[in-house]
This record gives C-alpha cells, structure tokens and sequence, in this order.
C-alpha cells in the first residue's frame, strides 16, 4: 500500500470485488433500473410488523443471496463492515447478528457502502484478511420517520427533496478474484458549505463530491478521461447539475461521463420522486446491481465511484445546524 | 459561473439553481379544495339545523364529523394524497389537525401504547395545541380587561 497526495491510497494488491448482491423495495422495482436487481420486493413490511425490522430482514436476506451467489459460507468471511442511516446503525447488527462474523459498525450516512469497501479493502490489501464483507441498507418509511414527519400526515415535499431508496446492498472484497479490482481509495473530508435545508441533500452535499473528486485527480495525476465512468452517490437531479457547475469551476469537466445513482434509480416523471433518490441502498444497490455486471461484462473498464452522505440527524437540522457533506472514492477497474 | 468562495456565494449560487414550488397551481388546488371541505362542514350545519338542532350543538357536530372523517381517511391511507395534492387547503381546516394527530399515533403504535401512541401522538399536534391554548388564554385576559 502506498500513499499518493494528500488524502488517496494506492492498493499495491489490488482488493478483488468477488460479487455483489441486492434487494429492492416496490418502488425501485417499478423504477428503470428493476432488471438489475437481484430481488425486488412486493411490499415494503416484507411479512414483519415493523420498518426497522422489514429493514434488518432486507439487509439480512441480501447478505444470504450473496453469499449463495458467491458460494461462500458466513466461516469463510474473516470481518464485516456494515453500517446503514437508523439510529446506531440498528438494521446492520440486528440484520447480522446471527452471521457470527467479526463485526465493525461503519457510519457515512448514504456514503457507507464506499466506506465500507475502503476499509475492508484496505483489510484485505494489508493482509489482514482474505475475505471481507461489505453491507448496507436503508428504507423509505423507517428513514421519514426518524428524520422527517409520519408517512400518513398529509404535506407536500418541496421539487429539490430526494426519495430514499428501500433496499439493502451487499459485497465480498477478497484477496483472492479474478476482479474487478479496487485499485485506489480516496477518503473524503467533510465539507460544509453552510446549506441548512435538510430537502436539499443533493445542494448540501455536492461541494463534498468535487472536493474528492479533484483531490483523487490530483493526488493520482488522472484526468476525468481516464475512467469509463465517474458515478456520484445520491446528489439527484439538482446536486449532480451543482456538482458537475462546480467541478467545472475548478478546472475539471466530468459532463460526459458522469452519472448519478440517485438519478439512474426513478422514473422522476412517473414516479413522483422530485430531485432523485437518496439513501444508504442507492448507490449500494446501483453499484451492485448495474455497475458491477458492466465491469464483470467488460462493458465499463474502469470506474470512478464517490459515494456522497450528508452526515446530520433530526436534532441538528431542528437546532438550525448547517449540514456537512462527505464522499469517499473508490477507483474500481476491470 | 462564477467563482463561489464564501457560504453566502454558495447559499446564493444554490437558490438560483434550485426549482421553486409551483405555487400558483398550489394555492389553486388549496383554494377549491379548502373550500369544498368547508362546503361540505356548511351542508352538514345546514341540515343539522334543518333537523331542529340550535347552532352550537350543530357546529359541534360538524367538527366532530370533520375530524371523524379525516382520521378514517387517514386510517385509510387516502389523507396523504389529498395533503400532497391541496396542500394547506387541506391542511388548515379542522381536518389537517385530525390528521396531524392520527399519523403519529399510527406511526409509532410499534413502540407500544404508552411510549408510543401516547407519547408521540402529539408530536406534530402539540405545538398548535400549546400555541392555540396560550394565545386564547391572553386573548381572553385582554379582553377582560380592556373591552368587558
């Protein structure tokens, strides 16, 4: 392993991605990327008599699909990193409880999958362990009722406010694989830019994405060029359209080949779903479900993922706090 | 663009970046429908009248429909789209109020009865509640006062 720049790490053993999972809720399952999925969900309890627990059985179920489409067993997985938006990360412990494999809460709000795979596959690349696994979940009813209002109470969301996506993702980095490969991490900082409205998570967390981005440019001396893909978390339709202005700003076009999960996720047409989707499981389930097949397909070569959180809770946002932005990057190559 | 090196630029940049609320066609879809709920409070009036009710038991009565209606509807998974739709207009009749304080009692029904619907039934209700209550109660005083 070795530093480059200020803030990346260059994998000298490459960290193989052996497979990923997903599970969706309905309203994923209706969106354009529903064939992508590996299951999609009829209902968003999913036969449990609570979000939190529909949450945990999701994460839960999706970690088990990998695991059969991996052929790996739970005793064949040296450490877990998962984390997910509940309060003290309760889906990933209650969801994994039973798996029996060393366990590290990892919490980057909707960026927690990429910072799972940073950490893990550092784990891997250090030695430390052959296989890792990699989790996170988030879910529509559970997150609007520990951030925003009761589902049943009758407002109305404003254009710029984003849909969290019910879901859970999950993946096996390894020692061992024949790739795709994580080649490069790049660990973001927390950026403020003072936005204080929590319906505008795309505008709060963009400047934290071009931080990352340019520092991963700097720090390696790629271009955007370099990559098939540059693949932003959750900003949506409004932070991806900041996000792509400020890049521009610093010198660094991304335009034509830049994507956003939280966009690629709805219909924003038909599904009434604003400025795109949010949450833990969007870039998780975008990353494992699409990107991952275009990488095992050769159809993407190389990839860029900045996976973006907004990291404030409903007591900062009452108290009139601004909202701090992160992303963590992960350089991905066939 | 150009160049956004303080909170203020970005705050600034951001609105302008950022789509507005249709408001013509929500104040629109408040008007007519705020207005039918209030028709609809009127018929019921009028026909409890016609019935041989006095005033003050009839308009008991059509708040008590009001509010019965639109916690079924809101039971029903119905209240929300007709919220999302009118807005206010649906939101500052007594029928918002009664859903403001069923979608938190079926909400947290999951953590029980006491810590649950009882604790947090009031939690988007209460501050109207707290607000109404003390702002009559200094109306009442200064009109004692002053006027009486």
């Amino acid at each position: 392993m070795k530093r480059l720049g200020n803030q990346t790490i260059k994998l000298d053993t490459p960290v193989s991605i052996l497979n990923t999972a997903c599970i969706v809720g309905p309203k994923e399952s209706e969106g354009p990327m529903a064939q992508y999925f590996d299951k999609c969900l009829e209902d968003e309890f999913w036969g449990e008599e609570t979000w939190e627990k529909a949450e945990s059985k999701i994460i839960k179920e999706t970690v088990n699909t990998l695991f059969s489409k991996s052929g790996l067993s739970s005793k064949q997985i040296d450490y877990c990193f998962a984390g997910d938006l509940l309060n003290q990360c309760i889906s990933s412990s209650f969801g994994l409880r039973e798996t029996n494999i060393p366990f590290f809460g990892v919490f980057g709000a909707c960026s927690t999958f990429a910072e799972s795979m940073c950490l893990g596959s550092l784990f891997a690349a250090s030695g430390a362990a052959t296989n890792i696994l990699c989790a996170t979940s988030s879910h529509f009813c559970s997150a609007e009722k520990q951030f925003r209002f009761p589902l049943e109470l009758g407002n109305q969301r404003p254009p710029s406010s984003q849909w969290t996506v019910t879901g859970a993702a999950a993946s096996i980095l390894s020692c061992n694989g024949q790739g795709p490969f994580i080649t490069h991490i790049t660990p973001g900082k927390i950026v403020d830019l003072g936005i204080t409205d929590a319906n505008n998570m795309g505008a709060a967390m963009a400047p934290a994405f071009v931080d990352t981005l340019i520092t991963h440019f700097q720090d390696t001396g790629r271009t955007p060029d370099y990559y098939d893909a540059i693949i932003s978390g959750d900003l949506g339709y409004i932070g991806k359209d900041i996000a792509t202005d400020l890049a521009k700003n610093k010198g660094v076009n991304i335009q034509k080949n830049y994507y956003d999960c939280g966009v690629l996720m709805f219909d924003k047409e038909t599904q009434d779903t604003h400025s795109g989707g949010s949450g833990c499981a969007c870039f998780g389930s975008i990353f494992s479900g699409y990107f991952f097949k275009q990488l095992q397909e050769s159809k993407l070569k190389k990839i860029l993922c900045i996976a973006t959180g907004a990291l404030m809770n409903a007591t900062s946002s009452q108290q009139g706090e601004s909202i701090p932005g992160i992303a963590h990057a992960l350089s991905i190559e066939k | 663009m150009q160049n956004i090196n303080t909170q203020k630029e970005y705050s600034d940049y951001v609105d302008k970046k950022t789509p507005n609320s249709p408001i013509l066609k929500n104040c629109f879809n408040a008007f007519w429908v705020g207005g039918f709920i209030c028709s609809i409070g009127q018929i019921i009036f009028d026909y409890c009248e016609y019935l041989g009710l006095d005033s003050t038991s009839s308009l008991t009565i059509v708040s008590i429909s009001l509010i019965g209606l639109s916690a079924l509807l809101t039971a029903l998974n119905i209240f929300n789209k007709i919220g999302k739709f009118a807005g206010a207009g649906s939101l500052v009749p007594i029928t918002g109020f009664a859903n403001s304080i069923v979608a938190p009692a079926m909400e947290y029904k999951s953590e029980g009865y006491v810590m649950g619907v009882g604790a947090k039934m009031f939690t988007v209700a209460g501050p109207v509640l707290v607000y109404g209550i003390s702002s009559s109660i200094l109306v009442g005083i200064i009109s004692k006062l002053f006027i009486a």
